[in-house]
């Protein structure tokens, strides 16, 4: 298989996009600050917009669709990173650490 | 190998391979660094590498839409997250216990084996490359008739997402 003539196969993309997801899932496991955590899902998304877009080019017919769902997937990002970040401010200023373990204390 | 058209090839396969690159390194220092702005440099690099890729994918303008959206506003947001919210003892992350790390590894090992097995054995009905494959002006024209739901759905979410997060900020305020 040609190293050089990998952008032209879909599978290609496919793996990409599935390691991405698989970084940002590791990524959820690990991190112990909410940013962290915030970060790794922003790997998720991403993975998974790999993916939609590369079927939009290869398999849809219309090849638009693609492109549509990557853009939706990115304003669905934004406001995500938006609101997550406010509740982070809002955590902070409560607790004043930004790690998974301080609002445990709420449970009984 | 010597007619220009190859030269051009060439050299496009080996950017493909550095955005590739730039994708995967990028994520990895995503996940394993310890102080968070590395991390979320790291991240801004896996951005640019897949913007890459959606440039290789025939659509310009994603690639654009994600340099400006994720590296511009998101990465940007969290860099401005964790200055406000870290002090600087406090911006490294201790790992947490290994059981939960290697079950977390394990994990997301198996989740990563059964798609790179499902996208290397599955046969996909492959149509034929278009002329003039995705350009803005057909993004625009579907945006606005066959896909207007998402286009008006997306201006909601982000509208109530500014004001929820307005909200949320501004609760913690009142408390003090």
């Amino acid at each position: 298989m040609n190293l050089l003539g990998l952008s032209q196969h879909l599978e290609t993309y496919l793996v990409l996009g599935a390691l991405l997801f698989a970084f940002g899932l590791y990524g959820m496991a690990l991190r112990r600050t909410f940013i962290g955590m915030l970060i790794s899902s922003e790997l998720i998304l991403c993975g998974a917009s790999v993916n939609f877009m590369a079927f939009g080019r290869f398999v849809a017919p219309d090849q638009t669709t693609g492109q549509i769902v990557a853009l939706f997937v990115m304003a669905i990002a934004a406001a995500e990173a938006a609101i997550a970040l406010s509740i982070i401010i809002a955590v902070y200023r409560d607790f004043r650490s930004i790690e998974t373990d301080a609002p445990a204390d709420l449970k009984g | 190998m010597t007619t220009p058209g190859s030269a051009q090839d060439a050299l496009a396969g080996v950017l493909f391979l550095v955005f590739a690159l730039a994708a995967l390194f990028g994520a990895g220092v995503a996940v394993g660094a310890r102080r968070l702005v590395r991390a979320v440099a790291g991240l801004a690099l896996s951005f640019l590498g897949v913007a890459g890729l959606y440039y290789f994918l025939s659509s310009p303008f994603v690639a654009f839409m994600q340099v400006l959206i994720y590296i511009g506003a998101v990465c940007v947001t969290i860099v401005f997250a964790v200055m406000l919210a870290d002090t600087s003892e406090a911006a490294s992350e201790s790992p947490k216990g290994k059981l939960l790390t290697l079950t977390g590894a394990v994990c997301s090992a198996g989740v990563a084996a059964a798609l790179l097995f499902a996208a290397s054995t599955a046969q996909w009905h492959q149509q034929p490359a278009q002329p003039a494959p995705g350009t803005l002006e057909r993004v625009g024209v579907s945006l606005l008739t066959t896909y207007s739901m998402s286009f008006e759905l997306i201006s909601v979410v982000l509208l109530v997402a500014m004001l929820g997060s307005l909200v949320l900020a501004r609760r913690g305020r009142d408390r003090q």
